[in-house]
């Protein structure tokens, strides 16, 4: 009878190796990345937009500025009009369901190569470990992408209501006026818009890639898109 | 006494689809012993390629034990059964489930990027066997530029890459012409004649027959019976004879 060697233990890949092939196969699959990508962009970019014009508004209000055509506008005490508050979670919840439902389709479109990589050898790990590199990478360039559009986007919109003075009141920093609300500053909507995209595209495509990496191969592999 | 590289005992596998129960496999029993060609045989439907997905750590039986080289495959790590189907076995499947992402040469190297060999010795071994293959020329095409034989001859080198002692193939030849198939089996025949590797193959390709050692013919998730290669000459013989 020929041995009988029991089974040893399969080994973690190094990081650089996991990052390697990501990044391959975001190179080789460059059009559908970019597509995914630019429903992170047109999220972020959204939701930037509609944020970075509301600072600029109240920015412009604290300066006695008024828009020509907010000046109507029924505002509340904190200078922040309800239709802002209202435009800014619409904003948020497309920015989200938008970011994970490419995500998710994008994951879900690769499952039988989840299985295929598992037949291989890969251990459930290196699996989710790919995909978040893979998403981190995307939701982090998709959404610094969009929130320079959106900001751009918000300058322009800006310039036709208030004209120069935009620049003279731009509020890029925080601040807190005496008797107005906390400022977020533009530079912090277009942080807090890179940390969203990336944090929802890393979560919209690891948790999917974690439900089939837990998979057996033969049942990630049967999925059809 | 026989060398038994698989053995199962009373598989079971069952599929819940809402709420009833489709039974895929209802106690299936064979021993395949190290070196063998065995042809899983059977009607679409049969449970033959649940069976197969069974003997490969593919999927897990509801009941029953499944046994490759004495070892109970529940009993496994998660680590172990990764290292299992990393070392121990080469898939070759009906849709050649190549990485499309990746070039011949590319795939041919994933298995033995997961077992951990340096890569100046895995680039080496994949163009050793996809030279084996006949695909020494069209190494770094990708699968989507390749023909349909071309890229099962990936799979197999892919299957060969960390030297398994079994290789299991799933419907090899359902996706190819009758002539591109007969490659196909040769070349899968000569692995087991020249490396003395096991090959398990699910199919209904009566190309098979001649080749394989023994058939073990499934029927509604049943051995329906086991012929050796002494009666599946005399078949063949007959029907040629007409």
């Amino acid at each position: 009878m020929q041995q009988r060697t029991p089974i040893e233990e399969q080994i973690d890949l190094p990081f650089m190796e996991s990052l390697r092939i990501s990044f391959q196969s975001l190179k080789i699959r460059f059009g559908r990345s970019v597509i995914t990508t630019a429903g992170i962009t047109l999220g972020i970019a959204f939701l930037v937009s509609v944020w970075t014009s509301n600072e600029i508004g109240i920015a412009l209000q604290e300066s006695g500025r008024q828009s020509t055509i907010n000046t109507f506008e029924e505002t509340t005490e904190a200078g922040i009009s309800t239709k802002d508050i209202w435009l800014i979670v619409m904003s948020l919840i497309v920015c989200v369901v938008g970011i994970a439902n490419s995500m998710l389709m994008a994951v879900t479109e690769r499952f039988r190569e989840i299985g295929t990589m598992k037949c291989l050898g890969a251990l459930d790990g290196f699996v989710v470990r790919l995909f978040l590199l893979e998403s981190g990478f995307q939701g982090f360039s998709g959404a610094l992408i969009g929130a320079l559009i959106g900001t751009l986007g918000a300058v322009l919109l800006g310039l036709k209501d208030y004209g120069l003075d935009l620049f003279f009141y731009f509020p890029l920093l925080p601040a807190q006026p005496e008797d107005g609300p906390m400022q977020l500053g533009v530079i912090v909507v277009i942080l807090l818009g890179c940390f969203l995209g990336m944090v929802l595209a890393v979560i919209g495509s690891s948790f999917p890639a974690w439900r089939a990496a837990k998979l057996p191969p033969a049942e990630a592999m049967r999925t059809e898109v | 006494m026989a060398d038994i590289v698989v053995k199962t005992e009373d598989v079971v596998k069952e599929y819940r689809m809402g709420s009833n129960v489709l039974r895929a496999l209802d106690g299936i029993n064979i021993e395949i012993e190290r070196g063998e060609y065995i042809s899983l045989m059977g009607p679409s439907g049969s449970g033959k390629s649940t069976l197969f997905n069974m003997i490969g750590a593919l999927d897990t039986p509801t009941e029953g034990k499944v046994y490759i080289d004495g070892q109970n495959m529940s009993q496994l790590s998660q680590r172990q059964i990764a290292a299992f189907r990393c070392h121990r076995v080469g898939y070759i499947f009906q849709s050649y489930n190549l990485l499309h992402v990746r070039s011949a040469h590319g795939n041919v190297t994933l298995p033995m990027i997961f077992a951990g060999i340096p890569e100046k010795r895995r680039n080496e071994k994949a163009e050793e066997l996809l030279d084996m293959v006949g695909l020494g020329d069209r190494m770094y095409h990708l699968p989507d530029e390749l023909s349909g034989g071309q890229r099962q001859r990936v799979a197999i080198a892919r299957a060969l890459a960390n030297d398994p002692s079994i290789v299991l193939a799933d419907e090899p030849t359902a996706n190819l012409d009758t002539v591109i198939g007969r490659e196909i089996i040769d070349l899968i025949k000569s692995l087991n004649e020249e490396q003395g590797v096991t090959i398990i193959s699910a199919t209904h390709d009566l190309k098979m027959l001649d080749v394989s050692d023994r058939i073990v013919d499934i029927r509604d998730g049943l051995v329906e019976r086991v012929r050796n290669r002494e009666e599946i000459e005399i078949e063949v013989g007959e029907v040629g004879g007409h």
